[in-house]
């Protein structure tokens, strides 16, 4: 209760001037037989430090800090430099509302204008839009806009995309009658171009692969994008660890046409799977079919620069039922933590960072494959997949007492890769943990 | 009662954009050494795959990236300024100690794929929160997993449609009042719908009989906000919930406005199969400049079923994730929601209690009835009865001097005031939308008055002023046309 500031005094007079006698009295406003009668059955209210320390309990429950975790698998556990943080808490930025009024929103409109530049700088693109709620619903809006670019039926996702983004996507289309085939893996750990090469015909609109794909694995977007355009088909590159863009081909460079994915890895902590913040960039021509936001450069009544939303005709709140998409309100906090992330990081920071994430990549390779099997050789940026000789859940299980998770088990999405894990290095890995991991590995296994 | 309003002079600070501040060889990181041998990309790549440079990427040291945002948050107007009266947007205090309860390292580290065992403490909160806020909807079952108001909405219709599908046939329209939000007639067209209008009568709100005659076999459902964005209480509500059931169709509540209702009614027992809620409004999660906000949505047992997946589930006290929902929609999003805005939610909920929650939607009627009655004799009132959480002027008695809402909207500015959400609802002309909730001393609202009864007397003596305001931002008012006609929407090196 100790947010509503006007106590039991300030309300006489409140009242007097709107014709009432007790606050109580408010609920005449509603009709009678939908008053409700009793009060809600909810716990007592707590006082501030009561509520710290039940919150706090129940967070000791997820057992912080206390394991070495190989997880990654669409969320990535960077550092995340202190700036980040202390830019995120001023409550200029995290009190204000959408910027629908410039000339008071000018810092989260110019902080969106620079988060639109990187994201395009980043992927090759040439517009970028405000952000979407995450790197899967990216995926499934892009699908969408190609959609409604070219009005076919067909759309090929490939079995190396985060199965959670073609599920989303799957969820979002589903009243659309899209057809979706899925392209399946090559032995190599590379979706399996010969097998669209073969199939993809003039019916396609879309095809969306991964980079660096769901294994871990950099695929070949060159090939792709010539298969693809050769059918006239729009190509979608998802991007769910972009700091692999530090030093990876972006992919506008291989001619995509939508390259969209997720930002957590810039600045966002894990938080159990959210927020975070997907981006979405394509080329100039399309710019009248993007969903979402965009923040665009004009000039004031004296002529100086000032940043405003614009082409906001696309959008629901001008064009309703005929809007790109229904999206309103997205991530912009977390488009401005990347923001201040890729800033602080700059471009030789970025580089170096993602030259650290695969230097532990390739010593964990070297160290688990001398040992294990790397079912895949294609080559790979900091997650890979390692093949052990018995159920991955069950090895899983049994490294947890030793304080290790030691990666994702596949067979969660892929039931017939029942003893592969995805394994992710960060600069949060060090060599010993590396070491330590195939030391459990080795003991638990030994015989197996 | 002139009041002095708080928007004086101050310095700004120029600050040019990040691309062009910054020189080669700055630096704001400081990486650990590599531990391991350092490998280069061309070592272990094709070289077609490695990037020749990074350009566009600045750099800058750490003082200088700092200064850089705080600059530019200076130029933002927020909610811990002061008010922020933007209808239908529910813009209340956010509570800073659940800015930190979010942050605690057991919820800002874990993993979303950790084990179960390792994830009982989130689990756990977002159950409770499922359970919370089924009992202050009177619904059944509740998804936390969309990400905003409008996913919620995706959401929603998705599962009427399946839930139809199931009974024969997903049908093909959908009614939607002419008062409601944008995004409800771009979800229903996202899901297949056509979108069919109800008008809103002449007392503002939607009649049982025009309900009736758009209602046929083919309407999958009628979306609807209550209050609506005239900040009306749609009081045939049961009648027209039991007019489109007797036809098969659902009723989809728009909980945007839910900060009018909550522990005063129940929606469920408005006869509401579909709800969402936005946390980023109703439960005081900040709204971050345009979001990260949450979209929960609550059902009737009979859509159930449909919810997305996966399901947080309590089993033999402890909880689980539960995929195995064979009808389910599917997953929105990846993951299970906006856990971060989840949890502000839950900490909000836990230190009101009943009590606390019921007086804020009394405190937030009491707010906005008070603007209401001391504006009314200013401002035109299109509907001149007691208004519920917000209230809706219009510009009329301003236009006679050539003065506009966008005016009176940019002037407030000058006084140090958010401006009202303007131009919406559409079927009012020149709205000025006004929710204080529940969060403003007596004092703000007052001085609030105070600005509006002077724009309103400058715009016959001085139209000017209000025609070239705001003066005092950084900027003045700014050129959409051109943003629009020449778009410039990043920065080239």
């Amino acid at each position: 209760m100790q947010y509503i500031p006007n106590a039991e005094n300030d309300w006489p007079e409140m009242l007097a001037a709107i014709g009432f006698k007790n606050l109580e009295d408010l609920i005449t406003l509603l009709p009678e037989p939908l008053r409700l009668k009793k009060p809600l059955s909810l716990p007592r209210p707590l006082s501030e430090m009561e509520l710290v320390e039940h919150l706090l309990s129940l967070s000791e429950k997820n057992k912080p800090g206390k394991m070495k975790s190989f997880l990654g698998a669409g969320a990535y556990d960077h550092y995340i430099p202190a700036v980040v943080d202390h830019i995120l808490r001023r409550s200029e930025f995290y009190t204000a509302y959408t910027p629908y009024q410039p000339e008071i929103s000018q810092g989260t409109l110019q902080a969106i204008f620079e988060f639109q530049t990187l994201i395009c700088q980043l992927t090759g693109m040439e517009v970028a839009n405000a952000s979407v709620y995450d790197g899967a619903s990216a995926v499934a809006e892009a699908v969408l806009m190609a959609h409604r670019l070219k009005g076919k039926k067909k759309c090929f996702l490939s079995a190396t995309l985060h199965p959670e983004a073609q599920q989303v996507t799957r969820t979002y289309a589903a009243p659309l009658g899209i057809e979706f085939l899925e392209i399946p893996y090559s032995p190599d750990g590379l979706t399996d171009l010969d097998f669209l090469d073969q199939e993809i015909d003039d019916h396609t609109f879309a095809v969306v692969l991964q980079q660096p794909n769901f294994f871990g694995c950099l695929e070949d977007l060159e090939k792709a994008g010539q298969i693809i355009r050769a059918r006239g088909a729009l190509f979608i590159v998802a991007v769910m660890e972009p700091l692999a863009l530090a030093l990876l081909q972006p992919p506008g460079a291989w001619g995509a046409d939508i390259v969209v994915g997720e930002g957590q890895s810039f600045g966002l902590p894990l938080s159990f799977g959210g927020p975070y913040v997907g981006f979405f960039a394509t080329k100039e021509s399309f710019l009248r079919a993007l969903p979402g936001r965009l923040v665009g450069e004009t000039v004031d009544l004296q002529g100086r620069r000032g940043f405003v939303l614009a082409i906001a005709t696309r959008e629901q709140h001008i064009r309703r039922e005929k809007a790109t998409s229904n999206i309103c309100t997205n991530q912009a906090l977390c488009a401005l933590a990347v923001l201040v992330y890729l800033t602080i990081l700059g471009k030789e920071g970025l580089k170096k960072l993602a030259q650290i994430n695969l230097s532990k990549c390739v010593y964990a390779k070297k160290i688990l494959g001398s040992k294990f099997s790397l079912p895949f050789s294609a080559p790979t940026f900091n997650e890979f997949v390692l093949s052990l000789p018995k159920d991955s859940q069950e090895v899983l299980a049994q490294l947890l007492p030793a304080g290790i998770i030691a990666g994702f088990p596949l067979q969660k999405f892929y039931p017939h890769l029942k003893r592969e894990i995805l394994i992710c290095l960060t600069e949060k890995i060090s060599k010993d943990d590396i070491d330590l991991l195939k030391e459990k590995l080795e003991n638990l296994l030994e015989g197996a | 009662m002139e009041k002095e309003t708080p928007g004086i002079s101050g310095l700004i600070f120029a600050e040019p954009l990040i691309f062009e501040k910054g020189r080669k060889g700055r630096k704001g990181y400081s990486l650990p050494p590599l531990d391991v041998e350092e490998i280069k990309p061309e070592e272990v790549w094709p070289s077609k795959l490695i990037r020749p440079d990074l350009e566009g990427v600045p750099e800058l040291s750490e003082v200088e990236v700092v200064r850089h945002f705080t600059r530019l948050s200076q130029w933002n107007y927020g909610l811990d300024a002061n008010l922020y009266p933007l209808g239908s947007c529910t813009m209340k205090y956010n509570p800073k100690v659940n800015e930190d309860l979010a942050r605690l390292p057991g919820f800002a580290q874990t993993h979303p794929y950790q084990p179960e065992e390792l994830t009982q403490g989130a689990l756990q909160l977002m159950y409770e929160l499922q359970q919370y806020l089924c009992e202050i909807s009177g619904l059944d079952q509740v998804t936390l997993q969309p990400a905003a108001g409008a996913q919620g909405e995706l959401t929603g219709m998705l599962m009427i449609r399946a839930y139809l599908a199931d009974q024969g046939h997903p049908r093909h329209k959908v009614l939607v009042p002419d008062t409601a939000h944008g995004t409800n007639p771009a979800s229903s067209s996202i899901c297949g719908y056509q979108v069919v209008q109800v008008k809103s009568t002449e007392r503002g709100v939607l009649s049982p009989q025009d309900v009736a005659a758009k209602m046929d076999e083919e309407v999958a459902a009628l979306m609807i906000t209550n209050p609506n964005t005239l900040g009306l209480f749609e009081e045939h509500i049961v009648q027209i919930a039991e007019i489109v059931h007797q036809k098969g169709g659902q009723i989809y509540l728009d909980g945007a406005n839910l900060n009018a209702l909550v522990g005063l009614t129940r929606v469920a027992d408005m006869g509401v199969d579909v709800l969402h809620f936005n946390l980023h409004k109703t439960f005081s999660t900040p709204h971050g400049g345009g979001g990260p906000g949450a979209g929960p949505v609550g059902v009737k047992s009979h859509l159930a079923p449909y919810l997305p997946i996966p399901r947080v589930v309590k089993e033999n006290n402890s909880f689980r994730l539960d995929y195995d929902r064979p009808k389910s929609i599917g997953q929105v999003k990846s993951f299970y929601g906006n856990f971060g805005v989840l949890v502000r939610a839950y900490a909000y909920i836990l230190s009101m209690g009943a009590e606390g929650l019921r007086k804020a939607s009394l405190v937030a009627l009491l707010n906005a009835n008070y603007l209401r009655a001391q504006l009314k004799e200013y401002y035109h009132l299109p509907y001149d009865h007691p208004c519920m959480h917000e209230c809706v002027f219009t510009d009329r008695n301003q236009t006679r001097y050539g003065i506009n809402a966008l005016d009176i909207a940019k002037r407030l500015m000058d006084y140090g005031f958010h401006p009202p959400t303007i131009y919406f609802p559409l079927v009012v002309s020149g709205a000025l939308m006004i929710e204080p909730t529940e969060t403003e001393p007596k004092e703000v609202l007052d001085q609030f008055i105070s600005a509006m009864i002077k724009i309103a007397q400058e715009a016959q003596s001085a139209p000017e002023l209000l025609k070239s305001a705001p003066h005092k931002p950084k900027v003045s008012r700014l050129d959409e046309v051109l943003a629009n006609r020449r778009p410039k929407l990043r920065w080239r090196p």
